[in-house]
């Protein structure tokens, strides 16, 4: 049995999943799993991931939650060549430094404007208040500040000259954001040009191929049946709102 | 240093005085306020595993960590922070997976096994926005809010705040622990330290979060064990007397620069 993914693209953890397994040629079966549609929600996913999200792995027996740890297990499984993952100590603390502080950092803000921008308005139809959105706006930005600063520097890429899990990590979360018609690269040259090293270590086949559903966002958001998110709709206004 | 002192511990190494001062240029520093749950997984890790270490203290409730020194070390603003000669590093996640790996501690702190890894991977990374977010907004309703608005926090808000707790600890118990003694079995790992000192969070409040939860009580149990009581009794001591907080705050002239922060981070 191959190994399966259970990815939607629409959410950014599993964009970095299908990218760095289809980069390293890990043959994989897609399980596609619309999160929109509530399939996470199944009998079936829930004997995947009691968790409930995407994305998921299984590997015969062994099911794993958590992007994350997924590559990490893919890139020591398939041995994937050392700058993924660096087996130099310090060139992987680097990269676990980014992967930890991401997710309450550029993977929260990131997410928020998306909602806030795309989602919130036109599915839930509420108003998103003035000042919630300029203080999401504030905090992306306070973070994509940090990646500048802290994370790359005057490196090509986060973990020095070569492209990381770090880099992968950090470019879906910043597109999540561009998804909703932000273009967070205006003005900031510095993460434009680390954006283009990324997209060209990719290849942008597979990096533009991962992203179309997310660029098409605003478009499917105005399609979507505006009952899809209804049920959720208590608990997301107070996520985000 | 004669090389072959190297590998045994500090007090049994004869160092002259310029050896030892030496050593105290080279020894790996860590920068730490024990309120913080971080900082308390990479103490407990630190001395558990017999790594010698500088304890550099941060004051958090003093505002140290937004001062130009600490800004030279770290723009983040946050602890734990390591400096182990002119490598620093933040995020205690990575701080501990170093100092593993560094320091070569015995395998089931972060097992080498593909799944067993995989395992505390796992929880390493979901905690971040489950039991971690979960447990410090309880600590800061319950301890600090009441004190920046001069009014306990609304009971619908408090009461969702608890919703969520509770689910990331149902989780906790049917899938990452189930029936197993520790996360990835038989054996204690970083997944444990850093589930317990999030946990010990919201307990320093005056919540016990194991009352009613005799499989969850049993784990921690078990972590406290194998942490050695002491240890972990030393670690949580500043937690455990976290009603002092508030007063230290107000005497630095914290709250007026934390408001605003707070306000965003718990809506």
């Amino acid at each position: 049995m191959a190994l399966e993914l259970y990815l939607d693209l629409y959410s950014q953890p599993c964009r970095s999943v299908y990218m760095f397994a289809k980069k390293n040629n890990i043959n994989f079966d897609f399980k596609k799993i619309s999160l929109f549609g509530g399939e996470q929600y199944g009998e079936e996913f829930g004997k995947i991931n009691m968790i409930r999200k995407a994305p998921a792995m299984r590997d015969g027996e062994f099911c794993l939650a958590e992007s994350i740890a997924i590559m990490t297990y893919l890139a020591e499984k398939f041995q994937t060549p050392d700058h993924w993952y660096p087996a130099d100590l310090q060139k992987r603390a680097r990269v676990n430094e980014y992967l930890a502080w991401q997710h309450t950092a550029v993977r929260m803000h990131g997410s928020k404007v998306f909602w806030l921008r795309v989602l919130i308005p036109k599915l839930l139809g509420e108003e998103v208040p003035k000042d919630k959105m300029a203080a999401a706006l504030e905090d992306l930005d306070g973070s994509l500040k940090l990646i500048e600063e802290k994370f790359l520097q005057d490196r090509p890429f986060i973990a020095g000259n070569e492209i990381s899990l770090a880099d992968v990590v950090a470019i879906v979360e910043i597109m999540q954001p561009v998804g909703s018609g932000l273009d967070v690269f205006e003005s900031r040259p510095k993460l434009s040009a680390w954006k283009d090293r990324v997209q060209a270590a990719l290849g942008p086949e597979l990096f533009d191929e991962a992203h179309q559903i997310i660029l098409n966002a605003r478009e499917m958001a105005d399609n979507m049946d505006i009952n899809t998110l209804q049920a959720f709709k208590p608990k997301l206004l107070r996520l985000f709102l | 240093m004669c090389v072959r002192d190297r590998g045994r511990s500090l007090s049994s190494i004869n160092m002259c005085e310029r050896q030892r001062s030496l050593f105290a240029i080279m020894t790996l520093e860590l920068f730490l306020d024990l309120h913080s749950q971080p900082c308390r997984a990479v103490y407990i890790f630190a001395k558990k595993a017999n790594i010698p270490f500088e304890f550099k203290k941060v004051d958090l409730a003093s505002g140290q960590q937004y001062g130009e020194e600490f800004g030279k070390l770290s723009i983040v603003r946050k602890v734990p922070v390591l400096r182990d000669g002119d490598f620093i590093l933040t995020e205690s996640i990575a701080i501990l997976m170093y100092l593993a790996e560094k320091f070569a501690t015995p395998d089931h702190w972060y097992p080498v096994a593909l799944q067993q890894r995989a395992r505390v991977n796992e929880y390493l990374s979901w905690q971040h926005k489950a039991i971690r977010e979960n447990g410090s907004k309880i600590f800061w309703f319950r301890a600090m809010v009441p004190l920046l608005t001069g009014a306990p926090v609304g009971q619908e808000r408090m009461d969702s705040a608890m919703e969520d707790l509770t689910s990331a600890l149902a989780v906790f118990e049917q899938k990452f622990l189930q029936q197993r003694c520790f996360i990835t079995g038989k054996d204690i790992s970083l997944a444990d330290l850093v589930a317990i000192v999030e946990l010990m969070q919201p307990v320093g409040t005056g919540l016990d979060v194991f009352e009613g939860r005799p499989s969850l009580s049993a784990w921690r149990d078990r972590v406290k064990k194998e942490i050695g009581a002491s240890l972990f009794d030393e670690a949580h001591q500043v937690i455990m007397n976290v009603h002092m907080l508030p007063q230290v705050f107000e005497d630095n002239g914290m709250l007026e620069l934390m408001k605003p922060q707070l306000k965003k981070l718990f809506n």
